[in-house]
């Protein structure tokens, strides 16, 4: 099929940046959108232009790292998938397909479509882990059973890969998907919840600090989450964070 | 800063502000519901304009009309601010977008300002007519031994009381007059103009919109979620307070235009 | 020929196997708290082992910078794995223990790794499972809320504690959360989308590195008493691989090339089940999880009439009956059957292949099919549920009720690249690259041949020998970075509380960053004409094609060959779009590739050296009659450490004879 690309190239954080247009030929269905990418950025070089900077790395959709809003959607249109998951097959000849970085505040652009999520990172560095030391003396794996209704939750909830969909999609640019997928896998166990209270807090007040907006519910970060994060962690973190402020003592 | 205005100043203690004072202005949609009701009554207007005399002197319910009143503003500001807050938080939009999510929840800011304008042009027409306008006062007679309403007299222009509520009690005919301001009929008047109508018709399908979302979103935000009880608040969020209520609303001035 | 010299001293700690991990961490020194401030440790790489470590390292208060190329530690490549970790928790009661782990380890790697290492691997396996639970990593568990296990290839207990498809992400996000809560406490710099680009080497002892800030191009120096290595595998000198896009063999390049041994770099493991190739568009290989194979039975069509009319699409897998089908891990090996070790499973695919019976458009794919598994589960799950007499329907219905809750997320994956229902037809798998056993070479310690300098993780040859057993990489980072290295290391900083800080003024900080300057805008400069990827791609070719599943002398001193003559043209003619100073991608590559296309070539004369068949080295010229590996143990019973001296066909071989006290040494058999 023959494609009209239309991407978004800024040079650096301080470009203003625009949407350059690029005609693409020959590319097959069985090619994963990506490899359109890297066919795209051949050609480039080829003319020697400077290939199109994207942020990619596992290309099986678990890492994360792939981050393109294409067409309008993080991730394209393909539902449940990361971008380097997503075919070609779901486009037609002679389509015109628009790639734009995640856009967001708190997610700046680098380059071309590389953005700098390290907010993610910073908002769990304020609690998301349990206190233990990797010391090797803790207890026995299995002497807390888990209740395996709640141990699948916190799985379901853990499946995050942090790409930054859910504030890509989100028409605030709110991260409370992402924030309380982290908060809910360690409420759900026994052995975050020790901590759980401090964590909502903490969490909470650096998401605030990066520039988020405000949830408004849309829903909209759940239908675009590649890995299906469900809007019932939303609701979760609010009330852990809501019974977390009414009762410490701080 | 206390725990207080800490936990309401981050961005879950603002949206819980918000849900609080929604959840509440949707409690007292019911209330007033509940008394627009009495218009359908053919009864001149006794009891809505007795119903409305009620309202605007029971110590308790004045107390909560100010809480009232305080909600309907706060909700109103407090919201354009969170979406200003919420454009900020992306300063270059994209070239293209889908915009999952309903249309109803991406749009609650301008559905809210439509419906705040309504209830600013809806006060003018009743509450500030009532309260400092020049109705119109009416005396209802009404049977002691039955309840029936057996005269109904509007008085001339001139006649003004001290009081919201004249009784007086004629013994030898057994019959009791109660003389109050006609709302009634100012309702009549209003909603023979057809332009006004359709505002308020139109008003009240926003208002369905903004209930779509605003009323389940609400339990959401207070982390009232649950698989067993959601399918619940859905079916009320969408059958009772985005249709029914709207709808029930929108009746009142379409009846009188036609009656 | 390289001519072999000194024999290496791994430092194996005396006394009975089972005693020596325990006498050792008794008797080594110890750095006290207050002295542990004082001094730096650089980490490289975040991910299972490079992430362990680094947390752990800080925990115990040592100072901790930690670099990843990835803009976030959580997005190292160990997130990929699925299947599960291996531990000798023995909850299932079914025999497994911590010799029976160590001794499935040394049988899968065909006798070709370090007894004391592997040994002192299994029995701090169980502790990972502790730590991780401790850590919140969401282990699979049943209805009593007890931990779930599932078998893998190569054993015969079921020891593999998994999270779903997902293994490998939950528990680097557990080793990421320990990273987080020192980064919080200020004992872990963090050092994302940084690239480290050579070694520091002060006085004999490894002092720091040079490394390239990503986003801005800038070259920076960084001191430390120690440097860590856990930068993952170099399987993407094949070019297509599991691995990541980014995965490199730099960092452990960079170090062979100041005095690392690179030890026994022909050993690679082939997975058996990725999904095929569809087309020299192809960026990279995806693998679907050996977990399959618990579940799955593989198989061609017998007759190669049938073989070819499916590749031209006149047959559908599904219309062959049973008498048609040659399930031949069944056939060839009764006792594993599916479940046969990755190396073995992988070859017997090739041969399948190579001999027609080939089912997709290239040949190259075999049939992974869940029919049977769907009907027997279906068929379960009808009794449970009291259901009399069910239709056909009904039973495939239930039964892939179950498959998709073992593997959902797989099939899901496996649709949406090949656009084909693997609950409907059987899925379609060939071998591909996916994990290096060979490595940086360590001793018992972890530390490379230059002091101060470890090597964790994938990164180091140590515990697989020639094969790595399913669900064991895991266990081998985490038991590194969490209860090894952090003993390991001490010992030898005890020496250094009274170095002070690293100064990175020192001429030996300049000398190192000048040559990285060098070589970077040697590429920015070079107008040549073809892409990095051009030549990744011809490595890759002749990598897969000489050096892949099976190898012959003939062809590896080919491959040496060309090699050698892609390189000096790439030297010459590679473009390298953009500068220095900002993010450049294209520059990115080109390093990498140039460590490479300098591996490949070791990569190939070890093989060529290494006169036998073992685990995933295959010689054909040294197979039995029936086609199973011939191994050589009077003679090839050594580990190949080599030593860098300019050309990498002028490397150094240094063996360390392996001792089999615990183990007897015996043919592999899966039959």
């Amino acid at each position: 099929m023959d494609l009209k690309l239309k991407v978004w190239r800024q040079k650096n954080a301080e470009d203003k940046g625009g949407l350059v247009e690029y005609q693409l030929n020959d590319i097959e269905g069985h090619m994963s959108f990506l490899e359109m990418m890297d066919i795209l950025n051949e050609q480039l070089i080829s003319e020697g232009q400077e290939p199109v900077s994207f942020d990619h790395d596992c290309r099986e959709g678990i890492c994360g790292a792939c981050s393109m809003h294409i067409n309008g959607e993080p991730h394209g249109p393909d539902a449940g998938t990361t971008t380097c998951q997503l075919h070609m097959r779901k486009f037609n000849d002679g389509d015109t397909i628009f790639i734009e970085p995640f856009r967001a505040k708190a997610f700046p652009v680098i380059k071309d479509l590389v953005v700098d999520r390290s907010a993610f990172d910073r908002i769990q560095h304020a609690g998301g882990y349990i206190s233990v030391n990797t010391s090797g003396n803790t207890q026995d794996a299995n002497s807390i059973p888990v209740p395996k209704v709640n141990a699948d939750k916190a799985f379901d909830a853990a499946t995050c890969i942090g790409c930054g969909a859910c504030v890509a999609a989100c028409k605030n640019a709110s991260a409370m998907l992402f924030v309380s997928a982290k908060v809910s896998q360690f409420a759900l166990l026994p052995q975050g919840e020790v901590e759980a209270k401090d964590r909502a807090l903490n969490m909470v007040k650096q998401m605030d600090a990066e520039g988020f907006g405000n949830c408004t519910n849309t829903g909209a970060c759940e239908a675009e989450c590649p890995k299906g994060i469900s809007l019932e962690n939303i609701a979760r973190l609010n009330r852990e964070y809501l019974s977390a402020s009414v009762t410490t003592d701080h | 800063m206390s725990w207080l205005t800490k936990t309401l100043s981050s961005s879950i203690g603002k949206k819980v502000l918000m849900a609080i004072t929604g959840l509440f202005l949707c409690s007292f949609l019911i209330i007033h519901l509940m008394g627009n009701l009495q218009l359908f009554k053919d009864d001149g207007g006794y009891a809505f304009n007795t119903y409305t005399v009620f309202m605007t002197t029971n110590p308790l319910i004045k107390t909560v009309s100010y809480v009232l009143y305080f909600s309907i503003l706060f909700h109103a500001v407090w919201g354009i601010y969170l979406e200003y807050q919420n454009k900020k938080a992306r300063p270059q939009g994209y070239a293209m977008s889908k915009n999952q999510g309903s249309l109803a929840s991406r749009n609650m800011a301008i559905l809210g300002t439509i419906i705040f304008v309504y209830i600013a042009v809806h006060l003018g027409d009743f509450w500030y007519e009532y309260k400092f306008g020049h109705l119109p006062y009416v005396t209802y007679t009404e049977s002691l031994s039955t309840g029936e309403v057996t005269a109904i007299e509007t008085l001339p222009d001139s006649y003004t009381q001290e009081v919201k509520m004249l009784e007086t009690f004629n013994e030898a005919e057994g019959t009791k007059s109660i003389t109050v301001k006609d709302l009634y009929v100012e309702a009549e008047e209003a909603f023979s103009k057809p332009l006004l109508v359709i505002f308020y018709v139109i008003s009240m399908v926003v208002l369905g919109f903004h209930l779509l979302h605003g009323f389940q979103s609400g339990f959401q935000t207070l982390g009232l979620n649950h698989p067993k009880y959601n399918p619940l608040i859905k079916k009320v969020g969408i059958w009772v307070f985005a249709i029914l209520i709207p709808f029930a609303f929108a009746v009142i001035p379409v009846y009188f235009l036609i009656k | 020929m390289a001519k072999s010299s000194v024999k290496l001293d791994a430092k194996i700690p005396e006394g009975p196997i089972a005693n020596k991990w325990t006498s050792y961490k008794d008797h080594i020194d110890l750095v006290n708290p207050a002295n542990k401030r004082n001094i730096d440790v650089i980490v490289v790489g975040t991910g299972l082992a490079g992430g362990s470590a680094a947390a752990t390292l800080a925990e115990l208060g040592y100072n901790v910078k930690a670099f990843c190329y990835q803009d976030s530690p959580r997005r190292a490549h160990s997130i990929a794995a699925q299947g599960g970790i291996n531990a000798a928790k023995n909850y299932q009661g079914d025999g497994d223990s911590t010799y029976r782990l160590f001794y499935d380890t040394v049988k899968g790697g065909d006798y070709r790794s370090r007894e004391a290492n592997v040994y002192r691997l299994a029995e701090v396996s169980a502790n990972i499972i502790d730590q991780c639970v401790a850590q919140g990593v969401p282990f699979a568990r049943d209805y009593g809320g007890l931990l779930d296990n599932r078998s893998f290839g190569g054993v015969l207990v079921s020891r593999t504690f998994y999270a779903k498809g997902q293994t490998g992400q939950q528990l680097l996000l557990g080793a990421y959360s320990a990273m987080n809560r020192q980064i919080a406490r200020g004992k872990i710099e963090m050092y994302n989308r940084h690239e480290m680009l050579d070694i520091v080497i002060v006085d004999g002892k490894a002092r720091g590195i040079i490394a390239r800030n990503l986003v801005t191009g800038e070259i920076e120096r960084h001191s430390a008493h120690a440097v860590v290595i856990g930068s993952g595998g170099y399987g993407n000198v094949y070019f297509l691989s599991t691995n990541a896009m980014g995965s490199n063999v730099t960092a452990a390049w960079k170090i062979h090339k100041k005095g690392a041994y690179f030890a026994n770099p022909c050993f690679t493991q082939i997975h058996p089940t990725c999904i095929p190739r569809s087309g020299d568009y192809q960026s990279k290989l995806t693998l679907m999880s050996e977990s399959l194979r618990n579940d799955g039975r593989i198989w061609v069509p017998k007759k190669l009439e049938d073989a070819q009319a499916i590749r031209e699409g006149k047959l559908k897998p599904t219309q062959l009956s049973e008498e048609d089908r040659d399930y031949y891990l069944e056939r060839r090996y009764p006792a594993f059957g599916n479940l046969v070790p990755r190396d073995v499973a992988s070859r017997a695919a090739k041969e399948r292949c190579d001999a027609g019976f080939g089912v997709n458009k290239t040949g190259e794919a075999v049939y992974l099919d869940f029919k049977s598994a769907i009907e027997r589960y279906g068929k379960e799950q009808a009794k449970i549920h009291g259901i009399q007499d069910p239709s056909q329907e009904k039973i495939l219905e239930l039964g892939e009720e179950v498959v998709a809750n073992k593997y959902g997320n797989l099939f899901q994956m496996y649709e949406k690249i090949v656009d084909e229902n693997p609950y409907k037809t059987p899925m379609m798998i060939y071998p591909a690259t996916h994990y290096t056993m060979g490595g940086i070479w360590v001793d018992y310690n972890l530390m490379t041949t230059i002091p101060g300098c470890y090597a964790i993780g994938e990164a180091n040859f140590s515990d697989h020998g020639a094969n790595r057993l399913g669900a064991s990489a895991l266990m081998q980072g985490l038991a590194d970075g969490y209860f090894v290295l952090p003993y390991t290391i001490g010992d030898y900083l005890s020496s250094d509380i009274r170095t002070g800080k690293i100064s990175t003024d020192l001429p030996e900080f300049e000398e190192a960053e000048k040559s990285v300057r060098e070589q970077l805008s040697f590429f920015v400069n070079n107008k040549g004409s073809h892409s990095v990827d051009y030549y990744h791609k011809k490595l890759g070719k002749v990598m897969w094609d000489k050096v892949g599943m099976s190898r012959n002398a003939e062809g590896l001193k080919e491959a040496m060959a060309e090699i050698k003559a892609i390189r000096e043209d790439f030297w010459k003619n590679v473009s390298v779009p953009g500068g220095m100073d900002e993010m450049n991608p294209e520059l990115e590559k080109a390093s990498r590739v140039a460590d490479f296309l300098e591996l490949g070539e070791l990569f190939a004369k070890d093989a060529l050296e290494r006169n036998e068949s073992c685990g995933g080295h295959f010689r054909e010229e040294y197979q039995t009659e029936d086609g199973e590996a011939l191994r050589d143990d009077k003679n090839y019973a050594y580990v190949a450490a080599w030593e860098y001296k300019g050309e990498p066909s002028e490397a150094v071989l240094h063996k360390e004879d392996l001792e089999f006290k615990d183990i007897e040494l015996k043919t592999r058999s899966y039959k």
